[in-house]
């Protein structure tokens, strides 16, 4: 029954969603009558995709196998939280949540929208209702997830092993989050586009979804990233696989977009590029997320690669994002630029953000399609694999992080190089005396990993400058200093420890990818082993029985420098019900450095031990926290601006008293 | 994220299957191992979609591995090595792919998209210049007003 209601509920969404698709985007200038209707549909929409939503959850926990895609994708035995994360580890699951997440942002705008005007307000919530009615009639129509089974099974299929993980429950939905709310820019680049207006108030209107989709865009990439290092059991974390690749360009694009509105919201510049890379950065999501599923791209995110399903969804991107670049192409003259300023200035630095970054997006792209297109073509078979990229990537980047902690330091309009420059010549020389002194004492492996920790430390400690000078530190008492580093605006530490966090990032990467060290040995139970002055002493050997699995496992003694001992179990899983082998490495973490054993292959009579200490690599994903948590700040600083385009008030009355 | 190579390395490599690279595949030879380490790392998996031979623990991955440290201790350069390999299973191979007339797209795309970029840049400004968009827009000049008629804040 429930079920049914759910159905019923996902259909009359899309028939509200329909109609206020049509009304918002033809009737627009009806003013706040119709505005009210919408926001009032824009959160229905939402209350009955949730209700959808929860049927499927009610299914999946009770193990309701009369439901398809619960017999297909699960089980009773399955602990709670895989049933819950089962719904959307599956194409037609996966397809509601991201719906879900598509009417969440529609209400919230709805909701705190109130103070827009009224057309524009139109104009975006009729857009997102047009994305609702497109993703939710493909769902129905193609894809639906509500079907039954005349005769249900006693038992569920299960969901595979490897995504019966912590993982599955919250890398999708931090991607959808992030993928999906840049749809928010888009609809808000489609009403400037149609409306003709476009102003500052725009730009602070989409900057703060701007911000919190890419928070959430960047948790996602980063938990993923993570996710893959300790369950692959090699230890690798990034490996510009097409399906990587595709939730990084929108990550870079909206992180040019995060800056590029930053110049239009002060200084009313950029506009046309501002709206053209609204719809990029959707254009990317849903590049991402339908490419993936189309079965182009071959993977087990592939849930699905029904080759009429991937036609649609083709067509269907074709003609939202080739209506938008048309729409684009026709209304972007328009728009009346403003806001002058020299090439040295703020809006200067800016604007070279974006390049660099435009740039790192159309390389990706390229590269990540460049096979499919080949082969398409001509038939010959390439490949595009990580070294291609880490060459192209790591060029672009090189300069953009020469210049970045320039940035923050210009003044708007006009700046002066040189001031800056010297602003930064303390922090220049300590990111160069620190390079030259971990590469005498670490050794040079490759010849590029000092100038990397270069740009690493230079960005990090750049980007502290303007906190440290603001607060004066060293040069008045602390306390004084730590009162101005409190009272310091928001924004200027959201800048600071976003850069900062960049900054780790590229520290760990460098570091690992400088000084990891790996020893691939064989062992038996009382030997030991040595690697960069740890001792891995192999003490025991066992076969276990979990759950569902049986295991080989081996216990370890770890000796760190220090002295200090840890004891570390690595396993190799058999699981019963498929036949299916896994690795669980162990891993110990020294600092920000981790210990990475994997238990082998048997090998006559011994056994294969593969351990790599990896130097730093905790940074990696610490600088991607501390950049979301920068996002966070951000958006605290902006509250009241989450809202509504509100002048800011005239600060208190002055003297009232 | 990486899913699919978990996958297809889980679904290739059967229970007892050799892992990554092995102690009994590792050359005596530390020079030369180090250079089958190199080429391994740009040599693609071919069921494993994505990952260097060096990283996969399917069967295949292993062949190959012994297979470019046979050709290694017969006294093939590195380039010898990858050609040997290139003529055995085709281009897809590499994943650093060659630079020719196929790839030239590939290769040319970004510092061709940096320049555009730039040369936009230049034009635009160039642009901006010659139509005098020095020029206040109505907003701009009541603003300007407005701080006249303020005088200088404080």
């Amino acid at each position: 029954m429930s079920i049914e209601l759910g159905h019923f509920s996902l259909i009359l969404a899309f028939a509200i969603a329909a109609v206020s698709a049509l009304g918002g985007l033809v009737l627009w200038q009806r003013g706040d009558r119709l505005a009210m209707v919408l926001r009032q549909a824009s959160v229905l929409q939402f209350v009955l995709v949730a209700v959808a939503f929860l049927a499927l959850v009610q299914a999946f926990v009770v193990s309701d196998f009369s439901l398809a895609l619960a017999a297909n994708n699960s089980h009773s035995l399955k602990p709670l939280i895989f049933k819950i994360s089962g719904v959307w580890g599956n194409h037609e699951g996966s397809m509601v949540l991201w719906i879900l997440i598509l009417v969440l942002f529609g209400a919230l705008v709805a909701a705190f929208g109130r103070r827009l005007p009224s057309d524009l307000s139109n104009l975006v919530l009729g857009t997102q209702s047009l994305l609702t009615a497109a993703f939710a009639g493909f769902t129905l129509f193609t894809s639906n997830p509500f079907e039954r089974l005349t005769q249900p099974p006693l038992e569920g299929a299960d969901l595979n092993p490897v995504l019966q993980d912590i993982g599955l429950a919250i890398h999708p939905p931090l991607l959808y989050a992030g993928y999906v709310g840049f749809s928010i820019c888009f609809s808000f680049a489609i009403a400037a586009l149609v409306s003709g207006r476009i102003d500052q108030a725009w730009a602070r209107w989409v900057r703060p979804w701007t911000m919190l989709s890419w928070i959430f865009l960047t948790l996602g990439i980063a938990m993923g990233s993570y996710w893959a290092y300790y369950e692959l059991g090699w230890g690798g974390w990034w490996f510009w696989d097409p399906v990587e690749n595709a939730s990084f360009m929108p990550w870079l694009a909206g992180t040019a977009l995060l800056h590029s509105a930053l110049v239009m919201e002060k200084r009313n510049a950029l506009k046309i590029w501002t709206v053209f890379l609204s719809i990029i950065t959707f254009s990317l999501s849903l590049l991402g997320t339908f490419l993936v599923r189309s079965g182009i791209l071959t993977s087990v995110h592939t849930f699905a690669s029904d080759p009429t399903r991937g036609l649609v969804i083709l067509s269907m991107l074709a003609i939202l994002i080739g209506g938008a670049f048309l729409l684009f192409a026709l209304r972007s003259s328009s728009l009346r630029q403003g806001g002058l300023f020299a090439p040295i200035s703020r809006e200067g630095a800016l604007i070279l953000n974006n390049l660099f970054l435009a740039t790192a997006v159309g390389a990706v792209l390229v590269g990540t399609l460049y096979p499919l297109v080949l082969d398409a073509l001509t038939g010959t078979t390439i490949s595009v694999g990580a070294p291609f990229f880490n060459l192209t990537f790591g060029a672009l980047m090189a300069p953009l992080l020469l210049v970045l902690p320039f940035g923050p330091l210009l003044p708007w309009k006009r700046a002066d190089l040189v001031a800056a420059g010297q602003r930064l010549i303390g922090m220049a020389a300590l990111a160069i005396f620190l390079t030259i002194l971990i590469s005498a004492l670490g050794g040079v492996s490759i010849s590029l990993a000092p100038l990397g920790l270069l740009l690493g430390f230079w960005v990090t400690f750049g980007a502290l400058a303007e906190v440290i000078e603001r607060a004066r530190i060293g040069r008045i008492p602390a306390r004084e200093s730590l009162r101005r580093l409190i009272g310091l605006p928001r924004s200027i530490w959201s800048t600071a420890l976003g850069h900062l966090g960049l900054g780790l990032t590229v520290l760990g990467v460098v570091s690992v990818s400088a000084w990891e060290t790996e020893i691939v040995t064989t062992l038996n139970p009382g030997e030991s082993t040595e690697l960069s002055g740890y001792i891995i002493a192999f003490d025991s050997f066992d076969q276990v029985a979990g759950p569902n699995y049986v295991a080989d496992t081996g216990r370890f003694t770890v000796t760190a420098p220090g002295g200090r001992t840890a004891q570390l179990d690595a396993e190799r899983r058999t699981y019963v019900a498929s036949g299916m082998p896994t690795t669980e490495a162990a891993i110990q973490s020294y600092g920000l450095s981790q210990l990475y054993l994997q238990l082998g292959e048997p090998l006559d009579d011994t056994h294969v031990i593969r351990v790599w200490h990896k130097p730093y690599i905790l940074l990696i994903w610490l600088g991607a926290l501390v950049m979301a948590g920068a996002g966070v700040l951000s958006l605290t600083d902006r509250r009241l601006r989450v809202g509504a385009p509100q002048p800011s008030r005239k600060a208190v009355p002055k003297a009232a008293e | 994220m990486k899913l699919r190579v978990l996958m297809l390395c889980v679904l290739l490599s059967l229970p007892g299957a050799a892992m990554a690279l092995s102690p009994n595949e590792i050359l005596p030879d530390a020079a030369l191992e180090q250079r089958a380490r190199d080429i391994s790392a740009g040599l693609r998996c071919l069921v494993c979609q994505n990952q260097s031979i060096d990283d996969s623990d399917a069967d295949l991955a292993r062949d190959l591995r012994v297979l470019v440290r046979e050709r290694l201790v017969a006294g093939d350069s590195n380039a010898e090595v990858e050609q040997f390999l290139v003529d055995r299973y085709g281009e897809y191979v590499l994943l650093n792919p060659r630079l020719g007339l196929h790839t030239i797209l590939l290769w040319a795309a970004a510092p061709v998209l940096l320049l555009t970029g730039l040369a936009a840049l230049l034009l635009a400004r160039r642009k901006n210049h010659s139509t005098g968009a020095a020029e206040l827009t109505p907003e701009e000049a009541s603003a300007l007003a407005e701080l006249d008629r303020d005088g200088p804040r404080a």
